[in-house]
């Protein structure tokens, strides 16, 4: 089976959960024998080696080749994060960059649809699979090209990443890549739900896939408990991520202003930067949290494990989130974790604490006493741990497997 | 011939509200009313109501037709509360004659365990409770799930009871079955009805079972397998949680026209009957001694404790509870000690058990609360507000004597 798939530069030259969702699922297909055409935009310098390292075996490499398109979208952009990345690109030539890239990020996603239509014919598939919005247009025309059946695979609503306000340019673009899809796979049911009231695609074409993660991975099986900062019995909390709408990070503060009338000694940790950050810090200073508060700016690679390892608790308060494989990541460091209702990831786990976003007393009772209670901590560190340990790559590369193959019979 | 001895489980936690850090020292209302009124009145529709009525006609209709029950004293507050009819139904039943009620801990607790003062002074006020509703004075013993080792047998023994009883335990009967009357090791006059858990789970657990090989079961089979322990046996225990009927198997499954039907098909051997379990005791001989050390119980595969003290936030919660045992009885505060009381039934740890391989679906599907750790926070945050009751008590008590 061959997959023309549309997708995002894998770790580590981009360490956003979609790029690191693409890549698992890649090596998930390649070990299942299915031959990947990675199709990317950007390809980096030494781009394919890298590759070849994180899938691991080599074995494994012969079933991917990758190819790349020159552009300078990256996912989660916003249009305003568009214009600032075309003006920092030096003038090359006489060609000049407003002849190579759109001249706004729109632009740009059709002028990326369009060398797709180049791609599907060069290269040999049976299946089109493509990730989020801003490759919905290439597999439109993918499809046009060969004829082949069209997966669209959807991590995250433009309602998921904007609280609820969507910019309309991209919904209508995110529509129309679902409509025009044979099959949609969700990461969720909690996504799923999402794309049918936004959408109002039809329900049984809409298949749910929850994402694994690697087993193997080396860095799990380190510990830097003993790197953390605090040296005098300090409990950390830890939020990580993007400081946005999204994530919640505005109900995790008012959270740790009542967690700290009972835990004089916690520390809360963000992970982390994004648009909201300045609004945070404010309100840190309003509720005299100062002083517990500190922020890490964006964490990649190492140093996010190292954070967890190190965090007593890590809350995910996000108001929307489609899967949350951050999760995962943090069962499989030891790390207890408090997820909020409103995730995909919350669907697959038992062994954790779940907490309705809003709900900011629920929120510091569970924080309070996981803090306090040796016992509880330790439980939900030893099951969450185990419960981690029951995911791989393979479940989720099957059942898309399943899928194609569903697919290619319509 | 065979008989069949019937004993029914009827239990009901008082469920906690979802009471949270913040409720401690402002609010001393822990238990969910509105949650526990709602499934009492589910359950009695689906249950307690449609298999009392069927008990009764079958009781009318065959005059060879036995029962008994074990009801908690929870469970009949709550149908004091939220249900009455179901009480009365009861009593109706009981008023045949042929309907006999055992004893338990009043809480349906593990008190046992912890606290053997507690646990007498639990049975004794289900003792009292059931001659209070229903005029009658329960000879048989029976632990909160069929919680037992020999050391229970003889403490029972010295109760004064007759009766107690356990489940089947494969590696203790080996070759032995539990279709006699036993003794258990240590004591001198006290019996051993042992659950044939074989036949009990064909009804209580597999009944809906497609894709089990015996599915459907139907009265004919049943009676086979039952008469075919002729001259092998002489008493089924068929143990169960009388839930069984309508909530766990729903009415779609057949279930009551199973019910229904049973008694007169086992009658049809003239040989065949019924006994209750103080009947049956003293009807058969002890054929042997069981000798069983360690505490089992009939829950899960395993038939041991795990599924209330097999993990770290279960043992940790009910050492936490009775370590406040002494304080909350020499307060002496008539609410405070019912309020402790209500937290020492046994479905609170059953709720924080954390097997989820497995038995761990059975457990999910009882659990009013999010997760097992939900219902250890709540817990954990009451017996905090108990502990500023008591302080405030003790500090009432030293401004009264200054």
């Amino acid at each position: 089976m061959k997959v023309l798939m549309f997708g995002w530069e894998f770790p580590p030259f981009k360490s956003g959960g979609l790029g690191t969702a693409c890549m698992d699922l890649t090596k998930g297909l390649a070990r299942n024998g299915v031959d990947v055409t990675f199709v990317m935009p950007n390809m980096p310098e030494g781009a394919e080696a890298e590759y070849v390292k994180l899938i691991g075996a080599n074995n494994l490499a012969k079933h991917i080749k990758i190819k790349g398109i020159k552009t300078i979208l990256t996912p989660y952009q916003t249009s305003e994060d568009y214009d600032s990345a075309l003006l920092r690109i030096p003038l090359q030539g006489t060609s000049g960059k407003q002849n190579l890239y759109g001249k706004d990020m729109y632009e740009e996603v059709g002028r990326y649809s369009q060398a797709a239509k180049l791609i599907a014919e060069q290269e040999d598939h049976d299946v089109i699979h493509v990730h989020d919005w801003m490759t919905y247009h290439a597999g439109i025309n993918a499809k046009e090209v060969s004829g082949k059946p069209l997966v669209a695979h959807i991590h995250a609503t433009e309602f998921d990443r904007t609280g609820g306000n969507p910019n309309s340019h991209i919904s209508h673009l995110e529509y129309e890549g679902l409509n025009a899809a044979d099959i949609v796979i969700a990461n969720s049911h909690y996504t799923k739900q999402n794309v049918i009231n936004a959408y109002n695609i039809n329900p049984k074409k809409i298949e749910v896939v929850h994402w694994g993660i690697d087993p193997d991975l080396e860095h799990f099986n380190t510990c830097h408990r003993h790197l953390s900062p605090f040296k005098n019995g300090e409990k950390v909390v830890l939020f990580l991520g993007r400081i946005t709408i999204q994530k919640g990070p505005d109900y995790f503060i008012e959270a740790a202003r009542l967690v700290k009338d009972y835990v004089p000694e916690a520390k809360f940790i963000f992970a982390g930067s994004g648009d909201m950050m300045p609004r945070i810090i404010e309100r840190a200073a309003d509720l005299g949290l100062s002083n517990d508060v500190i922020f890490t700016g964006f964490l990649k690679g190492e140093e996010v494990h190292k954070a967890f390892q190190f965090a007593d608790l890590y809350v995910m308060p996000s108001v929307s989130e489609p899967f949350g494989l951050v999760a995962l990541e943090a069962l499989k460091n030891n790390t207890p974790i408090l997820i909020s209702k409103q995730s995909g990831v919350s669907e697959v786990l038992s062994q954790v604490l779940k907490t309705d976003f809003w709900d900011v007393n629920a929120m510091a009772d569970k924080i309070i006493n996981t803090l306090r209670c040796d016992t509880l901590h330790g439980e939900l560190r030893s099951n969450g741990f185990a419960e981690a340990q029951t995911f791989n790559l393979d479940t989720p590369a099957q059942k898309t497997m399943l899928l194609y193959n569903k697919a290619m019979m319509m | 011939m065979v008989d069949i001895c019937f004993y029914f489980q009827v239990h009901q936690p008082f469920r906690m509200r979802k009471y949270s850090i913040f409720d401690i020292g402002h609010n001393r209302d822990y238990f969910d009313e509105e949650k526990n009124g709602e499934i009492m009145r589910k359950v009695a529709h689906k249950c307690y109501l449609p298999t009392n009525k069927l008990m009764l006609k079958l009781l009318n209709k065959h005059k060879e037709f036995k029962i008994s029950y074990s009801i908690s004293g929870v469970a009949i507050e709550q149908f004091e509360k939220y249900a009455p009819q179901v009480l009365e139904s009861f009593k109706d039943l009981v008023a045949t004659g042929r309907v006999e009620i055992l004893s338990e801990t009043y809480h349906h607790s593990l008190a046992y365990l912890y606290s053997k003062d507690e646990f007498v002074e639990q049975v004794k006020k289900h003792k009292k409770k059931i001659k209070e509703v229903f005029g009658v004075v329960p000879t048989v013993f029976r632990n909160t799930e069929l919680v037992y080792n020999n050391e229970i047998a003889k403490f029972a023994e010295d109760m004064g009871y007759e009766a107690i009883l356990s489940e089947g335990l494969d590696h203790v009967l080996g070759w032995r079955s539990p279709n006699f009357v036993y003794r258990p090791h240590t004591t001198n006059k006290i019996k051993l009805l042992m659950k044939n858990y074989k036949l009990s789970d064909d009804i209580a657990f597999r009944f809906s079972n497609q894709g089990w090989a015996e599915w459907p079961l139907t009265v004919d089979k049943f009676s086979k397998w039952v008469n075919s322990v002729n001259g092998s046996g002489e008493i089924i225990n068929l143990f169960m949680d009388y839930e069984t009927f309508g909530e766990h198997q729903w009415e779609d499954t057949g279930i009551f026209n199973f019910l229904d039907h049973l008694p007169g098909e086992h009658l049809k051997n003239p040989d065949n009957g019924f006994v209750t379990p103080s009947e049956a005791v003293k009807k058969f001989p002890a054929r042997d001694v069981i000798d069983i050390h360690n505490l089992s119980s009939w829950a899960d595969i395993e038939r041991d404790l795990s599924a209330w003290l097999g993990n770290k936030i279960q043992q940790t919660a009910i050492k936490e509870l009775y370590m406040l045992e002494g304080q909350i009885k020499a307060a002496n505060d008539a609410k405070l000690l019912e309020d402790w009381r209500k937290l020492n039934t046994s479905d609170h740890f059953y709720y924080m058990c954390t097997k989820w391989f497995a038995d761990g679906d059975v457990h999910k599907y009882f659990n009013p609360y999010d997760s097992p750790y939900d219902s250890y926070i709540i817990f954990n945050n009451i017996l905090n507000d108990f502990i500023i009751r008591l302080k405030e008590k003790e500090l009432k008590i030293k401004i009264k004597e200054n």
